[in-house]
C-alpha cells in the first residue's frame, strides 16, 4: 500500500530524514514510536508531500504509483488521510466548508449531523472558524472527523491521543477503531494510549530522522515505556547498524 | 436688499484650496459639473444597466426587500419612496427637500463634519448636489433594510452628496448605501459628507459599500453623533479598483453608556490607493469603540488602514484590530493604529498584524483536497470575514457573493 525507499528529507537545508524504509502492506496498522524531534511528524509532512520537506534522495510509492512529486492534493485524492497533530488556525474558514468538501469528493457520511453525532461533537463547531479557539480535545476531534468524512483508504494519524482527557480518548478510540477496520494506517503516538483501542501489526521506532528497529508493537512500547529510548539507544541491534554507516 | 452670504458658504470659501490631511491632493476643477438629466421613475423602470451595476453594490430593484429606497444618479434624484407598510416610520427625503420642509433641518447640517475640513468639504457646501435626508421615527424598528444609491453616468462628472441621516430614541435600522458608477464612466470626482445622529437607545447599522472605476477618485466625509445608550456600526467594503479613496470617519460617544464600532473589509488591486481610516472619541462615561479593519493588497495597490481611539471620560474602553494580507510584491500595506488617553480611566488597546499567506495554513487544505489556488482563494476569503459586520442573512449573503466573485478572480 506504502512504501517508502532510501528516503532522505532536508527543511531548509538541514536533513530531518535519513535512508527511510518502511513498508505499510494492504489492511495493515503501523505505528511510529520515537522521542520528541526523532522525525516522526516530519516523516508524515514527507509522505504528504508538504513542499518544506524537500526529499534529497529515495522515493514514495503508493498504491503502486511513484507519489515522490506529486502536490499534497493529489496524493489525498489517491485515498491518503491524515489527521494533524497541531493544525493550523484558519480565521474565516469554517469546519463545516471543509467536511462539505471532503464529503463532496467520495466521503461515506450522508450529513454533517451524522457527523458531529459520532463524536459528540457539538454541531455549532462546525460553523466556527477551522480551530480557532478549539480545545485539545476539540481539535483532535476535528481532526479524527475530517478524516471520518474523507473516507481514505489509508489513514494516517499523528498523536490523535495526546492532550485529550480519558473520557474523550474513549471515543475517539473506538472511533478511531471503527475507522480503520479493513484499511491501511500509520499511527503516530507517544504514550500508546491509543493502543488500547487499536490493534497494531508492527511498530517502527525513529531516531535521530533514521528508523533503527521495527517489531512488535506491544513488546517494543513496553520497553520504552520502561526504559525510555535510552534503550534503544543502547540496543545492540541500533548500535550495530549505526557503526555499520 | 442683498441677502447675506450664510456663514458655512464663507467657511467654505475660505476652505476651498485646502489639501486634506490624507490623500493625493486632487484639481478639483478638472471634473465636469454637467450630469445627465434625471427624472423621476418608478425602479423598476431603471435601465438595465444602471439595474446591473447598482446590484453590485447591494442596492435591489425589488422594492419588496427593503422598506424605503433613495436613488441618485448624478445631480438628480430619481426615486425616493417609503413602502406603504413603513410609512410613518420612516421618511425619505433628498436633503434638498428636507431643507425646505422643515426648519429645525439647519441643526442637522455640517453640524459634525466641519464644513472647512478640506477643499472636498467645501466643495460639497458650494456646489451642493443633494444627497439624501433619512429620519427613523422614535421608537420604530425598522425590520427591513432602507437602500440609496449613489449612481455617478457621465464620465468626468464631479458629484457632491451630503447625506443626514437621524436615528430619533429607541429607533432601529439597517442600512445600506452602495456608490458606483456606470460602465463607460472612467474617471470623475465622488465627495460625499454624511451626518448620522444617532439619539438616546436608537441603534443604526449602516453599510456602505463602493464600487468605483480604475480611474476614479473619491473623497467621503462622515461624522457621527451618538447619544445614551445609542449604538452605531458602521461597515465599510470596497473590493474593486479606484483610482484613489481617502476616507476618515469620525464617530462622537457624547451620551452615556454609548457605542461605536468600524468595520472594513477593503480589496485592493491594480494601482489603487486607498487610504480608510475611522477614529472614536469616547466622551462619556460607559462609552465603548471598536474598530475592524481587514485590507488585502494585490497588484500594485498602496493600502493605508488608519484608526484612532480617543478616551477622554473615566470607565469607557475601545478596541482597535487591524489585519492585513499581502498578496503582491509590488502591492503595500501601512496600518497606523493610535491611541490617545486623556484619563486614566479610559482603557483602550490595538492589534495590527500585517502578512502573507501563511504557507502551512494552504497545505492543511491541500491536505483536505483542495488544490493550491482552491485553497489561497478560501484563505483569502476567510480572512475577508463577513460575520464581522454583523449583518442580517440576506445582506450577509449578498457581500459573501462579491468578496467571492473578488477571490475567484484573483486567482
Amino acid at each position: 500500500m506504502l512504501r517508502v525507499e532510501e528516503l532522505t528529507v532536508e527543511v531548509d537545508g538541514k536533513p530531518v530524514l535519513r535512508d527511510i524504509n518502511l513498508e505499510v502492506p494492504k489492511g495493515e496498522v503501523h505505528v511510529l514510536f520515537g522521542p520528541n524531534g526523532s522525525g516522526k511528524s516530519s516523516l508524515i509532512m514527507s509522505i504528504l508531500g508538504f513542499p518544506a520537506y524537500r526529499v534529497v534522495s529515495g522515493r514514495i510509492l503508493f498504491k503502486g504509483q511513484d507519489i515522490t512529486s506529486l502536490p499534497i492534493n493529489e496524493r489525498v485524492k489517491l485515498g491518503l488521510g491524515v489527521a494533524f497533530q497541531n493544525p493550523p488556525t484558519i480565521r474565516g474558514v469554517k469546519l463545516r466548508e471543509v467536511l462539505e468538501r471532503l464529503v463532496s469528493q467520495g466521503g461515506r457520511y450522508s450529513s454533517l449531523r451524522e457527523l458531529a453525532e459520532t463524536l459528540n461533537f457539538p454541531l455549532d463547531f462546525m460553523e466556527r472558524d477551522l480551530n480557532l479557539g478549539f480545545s485539545g480535545g476539540e481539535m483532535k476531534k476535528s481532526e479524527v472527523i475530517q478524516i471520518l468524512a474523507q473516507n481514505p483508504d489509508f489513514v494516517i494519524l499523528d498523536e490523535p491521543d495526546s492532550g485529550v482527557d480519558v473520557e474523550n480518548l474513549q471515543l475517539i478510540g473506538k472511533v478511531i477503531k471503527k475507522m480503520i477496520e479493513g484499511k491501511s494506517a500509520l499511527l503516530i503516538t507517544h504514550l500508546g494510549y491509543i493502543l488500547h483501542y487499536v490493534d497494531a501489526d508492527e511498530a517502527h521506532v525513529i531516531l535521530d530522522g533514521t528508523i533503527v528497529c521495527s517489531g512488535r508493537p506491544l513488546k517494543i512500547l513496553t520497553q520504552i515505556l520502561n526504559e525510555g529510548y535510552a534503550w534503544c539507544r543502547k540496543c545492540p541491534k541500533v548500535r550495530r547498524e549505526r557503526c555499520e554507516r | 436688499m442683498v441677502q447675506e452670504m450664510p456663514e458655512s458658504k464663507k467657511r467654505a470659501m475660505r476652505a476651498i484650496s485646502k489639501p486634506a490631511a490624507y490623500g493625493p491632493d486632487l484639481d478639483i476643477n478638472g471634473y465636469s459639473r454637467s450630469g445627465e438629466e434625471g427624472y423621476r421613475c418608478p425602479l423598476t423602470e431603471l435601465p438595465e444597466d444602471v439595474v446591473e451595476r447598482s446590484l453590485e453594490v447591494g442596492v435591489t430593484p425589488r422594492e419588496e426587500e427593503r422598506s424605503a429606497t433613495y436613488f441618485q444618479i448624478d445631480h438628480s434624484v430619481v426615486f425616493s419612496a417609503v413602502r406603504e407598510m413603513f410609512k410613518g416610520k420612516v421618511e425619505v427625503l433628498s436633503t434638498a427637500e428636507a431643507l425646505q420642509k422643515y426648519d429645525w433641518f439647519k441643526d442637522y447640517w455640517w453640524r459634525i463634519v466641519p464644513v472647512d475640513a478640506d477643499k472636498y468639504t467645501a466643495l460639497a457646501e458650494l456646489k451642493w448636489d443633494q444627497g439624501y435626508f433619512i429620519r427613523i421615527l422614535e421608537g420604530e424598528k425598522v425590520t427591513l433594510p432602507l437602500q440609496a444609491c449613489l449612481f455617478i453616468s457621465t464620465d468626468n462628472l464631479n458629484q457632491n452628496v451630503h447625506n443626514v441621516i437621524i436615528a430619533e430614541p429607541d429607533s432601529e435600522i439597517q442600512m445600506i448605501t452602495g456608490c458606483t458608477v456606470h460602465r463607460n464612466v472612467n474617471r470623475g470626482l465622488h465627495v460625499g459628507v454624511s451626518e448620522f445622529y444617532i439619539k438616546e437607545g436608537a441603534k443604526l447599522t449602516f453599510t456602505m459599500i463602493h464600487d468605483w472605476s480604475p480611474r476614479f477618485d473619491t473623497r467621503p466625509r462622515t461624522g457621527a453623533l451618538i447619544e445614551e445608550d445609542g449604538t452605531f456600526i458602521c461597515n465599510y467594503i470596497c473590493l474593486k479598483p479606484v483610482k484613489s479613496l481617502q476616507t476618515y470617519p469620525v464617530a462622537y460617544c457624547k451620551g452615556a453608556n454609548s457605542r461605536a464600532r468600524f468595520n472594513s473589509i477593503i480589496y485592493g488591486s491594480s494601482d489603487s490607493y486607498i487610504d480608510v481610516g475611522a477614529k472614536i472619541v469616547l466622551q462619556n462615561e460607559g462609552s465603548r469603540g471598536e474598530i475592524i479593519s481587514r485590507a488585502v493588497g494585490k497588484g500594485e495597490s498602496t493600502i493605508y488602514a488608519r484608526g484612532m481611539l480617543v478616551g477622554e471620560r473615566e470607565n469607557t474602553k475601545a478596541h482597535l484590530e487591524c489585519r492585513g494580507l499581502l498578496l503582491s510584491d509590488k502591492a503595500s500595506i501601512y496600518a497606523a493604529p493610535e491611541l490617545l488617553a486623556k484619563t486614566n480611566g479610559t482603557e483602550l488597546s490595538h492589534e495590527a498584524a500585517i502578512g502573507k499567506i501563511s504557507e502551512e495554513e494552504v497545505c492543511y487544505l491541500m491536505a483536505r483536497g483542495f488544490s493550491r489556488e482552491e485553497a489561497e482563494a478560501l484563505i483569502i476569503r476567510g480572512f475577508m470575514d463577513v460575520d464581522i459586520l454583523g449583518l442580517p442573512e440576506e445582506l450577509k449573503k449578498r457581500i459573501e457573493k462579491m468578496i467571492e466573485t473578488t477571490t475567484e478572480r484573483a486567482l
